[in-house]
């Protein structure tokens, strides 16, 4: 069983897009130590030249699944790495990575809840890691997750979590469309703010663990508001993207 | 501290940091252990933080790791073919957990 901190090979076992500018890779890594739902992965590219440039991602897919992890990268336009990961990489190819890394916003079954996930964009990526592992447990924490996305066009795994809120088992997504919304949406239609917060956390009550994901101003104020609205501090984990993983 | 931290949020340039977490690679291969949930203490205004929370700017050559109370340096870490050099004069202690 590799360590976590020694590169080791993955091949690209496949490719799918969530929105137009958000795809997933499946890598098939033998000597994986195995994950829990929270955790990065490092990815390193090198040029012939030896130049290297490494990026931190979450990952995307449950710990159940065994010698496959998932990844789910945005692309960014100006990055060095998310380009070419959207527009080279395809099956077969072989990628080096390191991981599973951090032990800080990760979320284990046992742990219990209740839940309330907050996303803002990519950052639901590892909250989903979160969603399919407590699925995949048979877990039934009340769990709410509140999702900002632009436009509904830009709603990374809207099928996949509109399948697992119908499950009945206690799970609910919440969306706000901040730029743009469809006719009829009836979801909220502005960045999260403390009154929406306290909306969602209302039917989960003042002992429910909260993960923060997202662009700094939103996990700012979320962090702010959950403290305002009498969460625990130690109840509220977060993890900021700056400019994100580009 | 309220002023300093408020000053900081307000920086333009926290929008280039992640958080500690987000560098937990580069940590575990300096101290050979997973660091994010360790807890380690600002030499400068001596808070005791979660590393995973501390701020991490990763735009330069190396990583450097800011103290989420008071903004101050507390460890910068680079890495080179020949080894991994670790600056912590800014911080009072850390801890690595023993695995």
């Amino acid at each position: 069983m590799a360590r976590p901190i020694e590169w080791q090979l993955a091949t690209v076992a496949a490719v799918h897009d969530e929105t137009p500018s958000v795809r997933s890779f499946t890598l098939d890594l033998p000597g994986w130590a195995g994950h829990r739902a929270g955790q990065h992965l490092d990815l390193r590219l090198t040029a012939e030249d030896g130049y290297s440039v490494e990026r931190s991602y979450s990952i995307a897919s449950e710990p159940e699944r065994a010698g496959v992890v998932e990844i789910t990268v945005e692309r960014i336009p100006s990055g060095e790495v998310s380009p070419f990961l959207h527009e080279v990489v395809i099956p077969g190819d072989r990628l080096e990575v390191r991981g599973p890394i951090g032990g800080y916003f990760v979320w284990d079954a046992p742990l219990g809840g209740p839940l309330l996930l907050i996303a803002g964009g990519s950052g639901v990526v590892p909250l989903m890691s979160m969603l399919r592992h407590r699925a995949r447990a048979g877990a039934r924490v009340p769990t709410r997750l509140l999702f900002s996305s632009r436009g509904p066009d830009e709603i990374i795994y809207r099928v996949e979590l509109d399948r697992l809120a119908a499950a009945g088992d206690g799970f609910a997504v919440a969306h706000t469309l901040t730029r743009q919304q469809p006719p009829g949406w009836t979801g909220y239609a502005r960045r999260v703010d403390e009154a929406m917060l306290a909306e969602v956390l209302e039917p989960l009550g003042p002992t429910t663990r909260t993960y923060t994901c997202g662009p700094t101003a939103l996990v700012e104020t979320v962090a702010n508001a959950l403290v305002r609205l009498g969460i625990p501090p130690d109840r509220i984990r977060t993890e900021r993207f700056g400019p994100t993983g580009t | 501290m309220d002023e300093r931290r408020a000053a900081m949020v307000e920086d333009p340039a926290v929008d280039l940091t992640v958080d500690g977490s987000g560098v937990g690679g580069v940590l575990a291969t300096a101290f050979g252990a997973e660091m994010t949930s360790s807890r380690g203490r600002c030499a400068h205004c001596h808070t005791v933080s979660i590393v995973g929370t501390m701020r991490a700017y990763v735009r330069g050559p190396g990583v450097v790791l800011r103290c989420p109370a008071c903004a101050e340096v507390v460890l910068r870490i680079v890495e080179t073919p020949r080894g991994v050099l670790v600056d912590a004069r800014g911080l009072a202690w850390m801890v690595v957990d023993r695995r």
